[in-house]
């Protein structure tokens, strides 16, 4: 650049919010490094089925973004990495990062061959420990950089079976944690989220009643790398659901919980109740809500949901679920009418909100949350939020936040240098 | 290339799937030297490679080994320096078919060959250097155009920002408060445009030109010519990148009669309240007396059909904050606002929450169907509502919360109307001309709105998306317009409010900086950002029949009086629709060319005995369907060994020479695997895989002609997420051809 900054941007985790800054920024002939505390990128985007309003998959913009980060010489990635510490200089920042052991390092081909002769076997943390894989695999298709992981903690006691069984020498079952420390000129914080705990939702059955989940726990469903090979299933006995309530502002919007609304859980289960109908042709759907939140055009998606035959869109904050006889029980105060309704599904899924995920961070690096943990800029101090870890929003939202948010980082990089 | 080396792998079960040395066999056949290594991505391996590279033994490579999407960054080459090719022997031959079969051997020998014909017509990469302007030209100075501003300013480019009006400022110039964006959330915020303005306008870099007009935009990305009229006088400079953030404007408030607008001064819009709450001023127009009741009237117009179908996102958080200001100056003013839905997403919660509890808001589910005059008040009535079927409200002042209307303007409409007129004045025919003015007539609605002025052979402007808005791929790349360097920020790209246009400004300024250092660095933009190669035109040969200048997605190709295409490089995305659209065969790239890909096809070895070795050509996008194909290998599902895999750039990108050029070789079949078309489209060029279902549609009627079933070309849409479906596909295809027979060309 011609006012070109000698000190790196670092983005600080690579879900969709970060890889999109890190990459718009070196597309634009800035150093970045780019930290993910997983072995692979994408954070989670790349656990759901499809995006709305497109209903188109995830992975289709990853391959094109993965590519760019392939081909620019001037992002580093360091996945498996988190930082410990953070300190403030004249310059911008000097940041320590540790990076996990690397048991299985570049040489890998991902070939499959140590997959193979490993005896343990792990919760799937891709697949929200859904199902269970062998300790060492790839986390999923799409991971990148590609290659095998493993969850050492995991591994029999003197077991070297996947190590024997690798032809090429990338597995190190003694390899070591590293740490460097890196001066950059700017931060961008895209931690991004997680989803708010069901087990929190005891009211609305949730932990409590085994076909009652999560709107997350159903992208996994309806995803062909999820644990039903993306067939709809009941939890309870694997049998396909014939009258599915989706039930909004699981959490959101409540006082009791997360006091904010979270802005993707109306269009994520208008989405998903395509993904039953599509499936499922015959099955019922009712999305029981508060105030369905279709922003811009993705009120086409309402439109074109609420037109399907079999899907119901009912006003009503459900207050209580339970089991009565295997039937699933749902109590809706139907605030309009002021009355108590019950209505019954088979399956529930819960839209349960987005939980910022910047809260220990926010205090290692001293940037400044709100009173649900979302970032607020600091353009002084050259730290800078992007993505949910800024806003709850959706990606589309995102993707324009955190290329605007990598223009500030640069600036503040070329001002502090 | 002519010196090339075939760098061979045999591990990840490629030895045990095929033998190499009928690899080697065919090499030999081509004069060309093999390396066989167990491991050819390990350091090792690469070295080997990078060794015979440097000492100038070759420079062409051709690995067979994984697939390229794979081990990408060892085998990456310098392509000015080398070609390289590769040849997925892992995913296509070892992990996808049956071990030691003699189809799976073929298909590896076949591949090996089309590599080879590949490498020999592929050249080296020689990047163009230009001349690159560093200045970004932002066109208008609302709050998204006055952050772009600040943002490339910033950058360290000069920028010129322009704006129609008198004043900069736009939309927010005329707002007292903001919806809060800091936390607590639950009052409005002060308007700090005035600040804004004043940093932008003090910044040497940035030079504001106002009351301004843009006669004309030529050139093309790094080096456009702007000419433009404005309070300053005329002016004429360059600019590297564009910025459109010419804002929207409120719906017009007239064509929603039942609302009462325009029939009772006492119903005015939220930004005619705007202006009173501006002014301090809440008064009734009717009687100057200040109101008692405000009834606001959420989706005036917005999320209707027959209005705007669309939410215009903004409107349900601007009449709380009016509320809220509402109250600040008199608490004694009740305050009703009816909505459908009230969409106050994220912390705008915390706010709805706010302007709830303030004594005299009343939040009413419902629609409102008319209102009529209620004798010295306003009668509302609200149909469908928690207050029952037509409920009546009375107020004194009704509040239209109208939607917006992006400033945008249609390019290709404009195009079609000045074409349309051309039409006209020709008069060669009555049919003719009468269908140029209908057309006229349809596009009536466009005439007069040009913005930029682009010299574009494919119109003034940028194309308009769904509902007005110029956008493409909204959710992944949201700067990704159709016009390369011009990127769209603010309320003209998509519904948003103030705080989403102030980050929109700075994003949409982000990629036109980005826009102008990739052309210094002589590279593409997105999404082949970095490759380095550009299209090469020969002209001599050019018919002037201007398919490429018509199917370009991106506006590349200006053209001559004659309508020979004139390439604008530095506009160009390398997807080769051009390179597909033109039956001359005379646009090429280093790397990928019409000659090339026939040399592939041409070097499939095709048995003459159908009975037993039919042969299936796929062309496969190379973004979406290709890994797909890869992921189904990897989980090594199995496909039908006749099938021989051509990945390109872009279903558009695929030439019908090459089906002629199949078909008279004996192949049996062609399949074609690209994105999704139609409104929700997944091609990452916008428009391939839509031109590629219109070449092929027209092409199957040649077959038919020919006497060959035009089953035997076919053209299927995959998702990038659907590895299942892809290797059904081919085997579908595969069971049509076999139960078609023979094709009747084999063996001429």
């Amino acid at each position: 650049m011609q006012a070109s900054s000698p000190q790196p941007v670092m983005v600080i985790g690579a879900g969709i919010a970060g890889i999109t800054a890190a990459l718009e920024a070196a597309e634009s002939g800035a150093q970045v490094v780019l930290v993910e505390k997983d072995p692979s990128i994408g954070g989670r985007v790349l656990r759901s089925y499809h995006y709305f309003p497109k209903h188109c998959p995830p992975s289709c913009g990853m391959e094109i973004n993965t590519r760019r980060l392939e081909r620019n010489p001037r992002v580093r990635v360091l996945v498996n990495s988190q930082v410990t510490k953070a300190t403030k200089t004249d310059q911008g920042w000097s940041v320590t990062i540790s990076e996990a052991p690397l048991y299985v390092n570049d040489r890998c081909t991902a070939c499959g061959e140590c997959s193979k002769v490993c005896p343990a076997k792990v919760a799937d943390d891709f697949n929200l420990g859904l199902c269970e894989v062998p300790a060492i695999r790839l986390r999923h298709p799409d991971a990148w950089p590609r290659r095998f992981v493993l969850n050492r903690e995991a591994c029999p006691s003197g077991c070297d079976a996947c190590a024997k069984a690798c032809k090429y020498g990338a597995i190190n079952l003694s390899a070591k944690e590293r740490s460097e420390t890196l001066q950059v000129g700017s931060i961008v914080l895209a931690t991004g989220w997680k989803p708010y705990p069901l087990e929190k939702l005891t009211e609305l059955g949730g932990g409590k009643i085994p076909n009652v989940i999560s709107n997350v726990h159903m992208e996994r469903l309806a995803s062909p790398t999820g644990p039903t090979a993306g067939k709809i299933l009941r939890p309870s006995d694997s049998k396909p659901p014939k009258n599915v309530a989706f039930v909004q502002c699981a959490g959101s919007r409540d006082v009791k919980h997360l006091p904010y609304c979270s802005a993707v859980c109306c269009l994520a289960s208008l989405k998903q109740a395509v993904y039953v109908k599509e499936q499922l042709p015959e099955s019922e759907v009712t999305i029981y809500y508060i105030d369905r939140r279709t922003p811009g055009r993705n009120e086409d998606v309402l439109t074109k949901v609420a037109a399907m035959d079999g899907v119901k869109l009912v006003k009503g904050k459900v207050g209580k679920i339970e089991s009565h006889d295997g039937a699933i029980v749902l109590r809706l105060e139907d605030v309009e009418a002021e009355k108590i309704v019950d209505a019954t599904a088979d399956l529930v899924v819960l839209a349960t909100g987005m939980v910022s995920n910047l809260g220990d961070m926010a205090s290692q690096i001293g940037i400044q949350v709100d009173a649900d943990g979302f970032g607020l800029e600091d353009p002084q101090a050259a730290l800078f939020v992007a993505g949910v870890a800024r806003r709850p929003e959706d990606v589309a939202a995102t993707t324009r936040d955190a290329t605007g948010t990598a223009a500030k980082a640069l600036v503040a990089a070329i001002r502090s240098a | 290339m002519d010196k090339i080396g075939i760098f061979l792998c045999s591990g990840c079960e490629i030895d045990s799937a095929i033998k190499l040395d009928g690899l080697q066999a065919v090499a030999n056949e081509n004069g060309i030297s093999t390396t066989i290594n167990p491991c050819l991505c390990s350091p090792e391996g690469v070295a080997a490679i990078r060794k015979a590279v440097d000492d100038g033994q070759i420079n062409g490579v051709l690995i067979g080994a994984c697939s390229p999407r794979a081990k990408s960054d060892e085998f990456r080459f310098d392509p000015t320096k080398v070609a390289v090719e590769r040849v997925s022997l892992r995913e296509h031959v070892a992990w996808s078919h049956e071990p030691g079969n003699e189809n799976t051997q073929a298909l590896a020998e076949d591949l090996l060959r089309m590599g080879i014909a590949k490498i020999q017509k592929m050249n080296l990469a020689k990047p163009a250097q230009e001349a690159i302007e560093d200045t970004v030209l932002v066109v208008g100075g609302g709050l998204a155009g006055l952050c772009a501003a600040e943002a490339a300013s910033g950058l360290g480019k000069p920028v010129v920002l322009v704006e129609a009006k008198e004043e900069l400022g736009g939309y927010l110039a005329g707002v007292t408060s903001l919806v809060p964006e800091i936390p607590p959330y639950e009052k409005p915020a002060s308007n700090h445009l005035s600040e804004l303005i004043a940093k932008v306008t003090e910044s040497s870099k940035v030079r504001v030109l106002t009351s301004c007009k843009i006669k004309q935009i030529s050139g093309q990305p790094g080096q456009f010519d702007v000419e433009v009229e404005s309070a300053q006088g005329a002016q004429k400079f360059k600019a590297g990148a564009i910025v459109q953030a010419t804002g929207a404007r409120p719906y017009d408030a007239h064509k929603l009669p039942h609302l009462g607008y325009g029939k009772f001064a006492d119903v005015i819009t939220s930004h005619q309240l705007e202006q009173m709450l501006k002014q301090g001023k809440l008064l009734r127009p009717s009687n100057k007396q200040a109101p008692k009741r405000v009834l606001f009237v959420q989706c005036a117009g917005s999320r209707d059909p027959d209005h705007l179908p669309y939410c215009s996102s903004e409107c349900c958080a601007t009449s709380l904050k009016q509320v809220s200001a509402i109250h600040k100056s008199n608490a004694d003013v009740e305050c009703l606002v009816v909505y459908r839905d009230l969409r106050a997403p994220g912390q705008l919660e915390r706010f709805y929450l706010g302007v709830q509890e303030e004594p005299g808001s009343l939040f009413v589910r419902g629609v409102v169907d008319k209102v009529e005059n209620g004798g010295g008040q306003l009668k509302v009535t609200v149909g469908d509502s928690m207050l029952g079927k037509d409920s009546v409200l009375t107020a004194d002042l009704v509040v239209l919360a109208v939607g917006m209307v992006p400033n945008s303007a249609d390019g290709e409409a404009l195009r079609k109307i000045a074409d349309a007129k051309v039409r006209v004045e020709k008069n060669e025919s009555e049919v003719q001309v009468a269908e140029a003015k209908k057309q006229i007539e349809e596009l009536k609605r466009h005439e007069g709105t040009e913005i930029l002025n682009l010299v574009y052979r494919q119109g003034p402007d940028l194309p308009a998306l769904r509902y007005d808005f110029p956008d493409s791929h909204y959710i992944c790349f949201p700067y990704e317009t159709r016009r390369t360097g011009i990127y769209s920020a603010g309320a003209v790209h998509a519904p948003m409010d103030a705080a989403q246009a102030a980050d929109d400004g700075w994003g949409a300024a982000m990629k036109a900086v980005q826009c102008i250092e990739a052309n210094k660095r002589s590279e593409a933009l997105h999404p082949r950002a970095g490759d380095v190669s550009v299209a090469d035109f020969f002209l001599q040969r050019c018919t002037q029949c201007k398919r490429c200048t018509e199917e370009c997605p991106f506006g590349s190709l200006n053209e001559d009086v004659k309508g020979t295409p004139q390439y604008n490089q530095l506009r160009c995305r390398r997807c080769g629709i051009c390179l597909g659209a033109c039956p001359e065969r005379i646009i090429s790239f280093p790397e990928f060319s019409v000659d090339a890909v026939s040399s592939m096809v041409k070097a499939i070895s095709v048995p003459e005995d159908y009975e037993e070795k039919p042969r299936i050509i796929a062309f496969m996008c190379e973004n979406d369907a290709y890994p797909a194909l890869d992921e189904a290998a990897a989980k090594r599902i199995q496909w039908n060994p006749w099938v021989r895999i051509i990945p390109v750039r872009c279903l558009g990108a695929v030439n019908i020479i090459w089906v002629a050029d199949s078909l008279s070789r004996g192949i049996d079949g062609l399949i074609l695997l690209g994105c999704k078309s139609g409104d929700d489209y997944q091609c990452h060029y916008m428009r391939g895989s839509e031109l590629a279902q219109t070449r092929f549609g027209n092409i199957q009627e040649t077959l038919n002609r020919l006497a060959l079933e035009p089953e035997r070309i076919r053209i299927v849409e995959l998702a990038r997420n659907e590895f299942e479906r892809a290797p059904q596909i081919l085997d579908e295809f595969s069971q049509t051809l076999q139960d078609l027979g023979a094709n009747p060309l084999k063996g001429f």
